[in-house]
């Protein structure tokens, strides 16, 4: 800790001021936000009354999250029946979760994931959620990220560039917004995916520019008059969807395309003043997997601005405070880690209250990490755009910057085929 | 779930796939994991099977009735399925099907999975073939309503884009209307009547009405973010999209009334700011200073009383507009 100021738990009964006053009007979401705040005062009073008997309150699991996500890469419950089209997100979430952890699977183990996901690959390009599946953006994103993770020259072998560009070109629709699979959905997740694996594949500049081509403008439609993203141009802003839009639009560089000072307000916003997490819409309920999705949108944001603006280089949103509700609301005795107290944990939100807490303790660059609770705590950092490690982000494009001749020069430009 | 699966999977309504005569053609395709699985699911028996043969049929592209049936039996292990879905319209589409059968099929799925991305996005897919939107309005509203979750992101996206898409806006209003009576505090329904008014275009008179029925909303719940972001959103489109907060004196009016009688709602505060920056930055150097000072200490106020979890931002609002105030003053 150092020089730096030490973070410091909220006090929990001054705090109890601002629990939610629904001004004599009970409607359905003046209620269950009480319930919530009801579950999580329990956190807090729990905390209170035995923290100084009980050190590893203020500690973040580790080894207990580690054993559940080594179990989990091996074998998921029945109840992940629900998830068979999402295998390759699950490799996803336990990868990175890991990597936040400072937890290394074995090479082994490393090279059994690589041969899975190189089962998952569709003979038309791309990744599906698993072997035998339709290509879809979303398991392409967790599988390349989870490719980039690993980092060997396997893993890296295991992602065709060429068929993965032939697909992103197939779900590219002329407005620029991206289907997530051919006859599929479209919304800004599949913009942000497309964008994420395009630039950490490190594609060339003048595929980029043709695949990309009005997509900045179909994500600044998503803009609502709330200042967040909307899935889709008309719809609600979300947590999720507003991250897809402005990590979409910052990679692309096309961030001033959008009202980055209303997008800024409306994401502080989400803070919750009493639970110090983050909720994904308006009148929503916290939960912890927007610690990700909402938490990177800020430094994302404000990082856009900081070119003029030297004020924006500190973030600006309650580290202390999302650290402290997925510390004492969100982790489970057993491992794992959840949306909000009373749910079971999960790998979903295992993976993004762990990325939330890391963008909190690293997103002043230039100062030490922020940790709350003992120092044990300080996770690894995660890259806010692409929730990778940094390191991993680096390292893939720097390998595949080296393999843009031999792949692309000569051959022919890919598929302008779209659905 | 794995027990429930493998009751039934035991019990008398089910015959295993293996054990039907008339599949006795088709063998099944396990799934290829490769000789060292990751991630691996435990699978109920019935699972495994319906989708070994789900894959057998895919894989000899089979599209007949017996495979949209198999595709029913899969989507009901597992609705996420976009494979089984995508293959599903495509054995539709061979069959020429009965597309009203397969609307009624949705409905009933719909209910039990208002969650799911696929099944939405089916339904859509079916009524564009069909080009008949005649029910879409009432199963969104069921899943709003009747089911009990006014909120449901995937219902209120099929909404509008089926409003979009057949010109489906004339009682929209009345819809939202009811849905913000019931709880004024469901964002989503907001969300809708901007984008019915959106739609109709935000003339002065719609704008003035919108503000109307907005203030007289704040007034019976103070502290509701979602009428507060969409006053000062309607407030906006004004001008061509480029109103200042001044230009409505009866909302800065009412807001100040408000403030007056001692409410302290972050909101209302937010609102305040806003307004005093944006005035402050109009006028010349020795009037802004006043609304300036207004704007520190309602800064402050929120940092330090109202709105603390925020209080990084509001210290950066305070300085952002000494920053603009300064270089106002140089130019």
């Amino acid at each position: 800790m150092g020089t730096e100021e030490e973070l410091m738990f909220r006090n929990f009964q001054r705090l109890k001021s601002y629990i939610f006053d629904d001004e004599k009007v009970s409607t359905t979401t003046s209620r269950e936000q009480q319930k919530t705040e009801s579950s999580v005062e329990k956190c807090f009073d729990r905390f209170e009354q035995i923290m100084f008997t009980d050190p590893r309150l203020t500690q973040i699991f580790r080894l207990e999250h580690q054993y559940y996500l080594d179990a989990m890469l091996r074998r998921l419950p029945s109840n992940y029946e629900c998830l068979d089209s999402s295998r390759a997100w699950c490799v996803y979430w336990i990868l990175q979760a890991a990597q936040l952890l400072s937890f290394n699977f074995d090479d082994q183990t490393l090279n059994h994931v690589v041969q899975f996901l190189s089962n998952c690959r569709s003979p038309t390009g791309g990744f599906g959620g698993g072997p035998g599946q339709y290509a879809h953006l979303a398991p392409t994103y967790a599988a390349v990220n989870s490719l980039c993770i690993i980092g060997s020259e396997q893993a890296y072998r295991a992602i065709d560039r060429p068929t993965l560009v032939q697909f992103l070109f197939s779900v590219r629709d002329s407005d620029g917004s991206f289907r997530l699979h051919v006859d599929g959905e479209t919304d800004v997740r599949g913009a942000y995916c497309a964008i994420s694996c395009a630039k950490l594949l490190n594609l060339p500049e003048p595929v980029i520019k043709e695949l990309f081509a009005g997509t900045g403008d179909w994500i600044a439609q998503c803009q609502t008059y709330e200042g967040g993203f909307g899935g889709a141009p008309g719809l609600e802003a979300h947590g999720g969807y507003t991250f897809c839009g402005i990590a979409g639009l910052a990679l692309l560089n096309e961030a001033d395309k959008c009202d980055r000072q209303a997008l800024l307000k409306w994401t502080l916003r989400r803070q919750m003043t009493y639970e110090g997490g983050f909720q994904g819409r308006t009148n929503k309920l916290v939960d912890g997997c927007y610690s990700f999705w909402v938490g990177a949108t800020i430094p994302i944001t404000q990082a856009t601005l900081s070119g003029v603006d030297k004020q924006m280089e500190h973030t600006l949103f309650d580290v202390e405070a999302l650290q402290e509700y997925i510390l004492l609301c969100c982790q489970k005795q057993s491992g794992g880690l959840i949306d909000k107290p009373g749910k079971p944990q999960d790998l979903y939100h295992t993976c993004y209250t762990l990325s939330g807490v890391s963008i909190a303790q690293h997103s002043e660059c230039a100062s030490s990490p922020q940790v709350l609770g003992d120092t044990i705590n300080e996770l690894l950092p995660t890259h806010p755009l692409f929730n990778i490690p940094p390191k991993s982000v680096a390292a893939a494009r720097s390998h595949f910057s080296n393999s843009n001749d031999t792949e692309f020069l000569g051959k022919d430009s890919p598929s302008k085929e779209e659905s | 779930m794995g027990d429930s699966s493998d009751e039934e999977y035991l019990g008398t309504d089910w015959l295993a796939y293996s054990e039907r005569s008339d599949w006795e053609d088709v063998q099944p395709l396990a799934q290829d994991d490769g000789p060292n699985p990751v991630v691996s699911i435990a699978y109920s028996q019935k699972f495994r099977e319906v989708f070994d043969y789900m894959r057998a049929i895919i894989a000899r592209g089979e599209k007949s009735q017996r495979a949209l049936d198999l595709t029913t039996d899969a989507l009901r292990l597992n609705p996420a399925n976009y494979t089984v879905w995508q293959y599903r319209r495509d054995v539709l589409r061979e069959l020429k099907a009965d597309l009203y059968a397969e609307l009624d099929y949705l409905t009933e799925v719909i209910g039990q999975n208002s969650k799911n991305y696929q099944v939405w996005h089916h339904r859509r897919v079916i009524v564009e073939m069909l080009n008949d939107p005649s029910n879409e309005l009432e199963l969104t509203e069921n899943a709003l309503v009747n089911d009990g979750d006014a909120k449901n992101y995937h219902a209120w996206q099929h909404r509008q884009w089926a409003i979009r898409s057949f010109n489906l806006y004339d009682d929209e209003l009345s819809f939202v209307d009811r849905l913000i009576s019931e709880d004024q505090r469901n964002n989503s329904a907001w969300n809708q009547r901007f984008f019915v008014i959106k739609h109709f275009g935000f003339t002065p008179e719609l704008i003035q009405r919108e503000l109307s029925y907005t203030m007289n909303r704040i007034r019976i719940i103070k502290n509701n973010e979602s009428a507060w972001n969409y006053l000062v959103g309607v407030m906006r489109q004004g001008d061509s999209g480029n109103a200042l907060l001044s230009s409505y004196p009866d909302v800065v009016d009412f807001v100040e009334e408000l403030y007056q009688a001692g409410n302290r709602s972050p909101y209302l505060l937010a609102f305040l700011i806003d307004l005093y920056q944006e005035q402050a930055l109009q006028l010349k150097a020795s009037d802004s200073d006043q609304l300036a000072r207004k704007v520190y200490g309602l800064c402050e106020d929120m940092a330090t009383k109202h709105d603390v979890i925020r209080r990084k931002y509001w210290q950066y609002v305070a300085n952002h507009l000494k920053n603009q105030l300064s270089t106002v003053e140089q130019k």
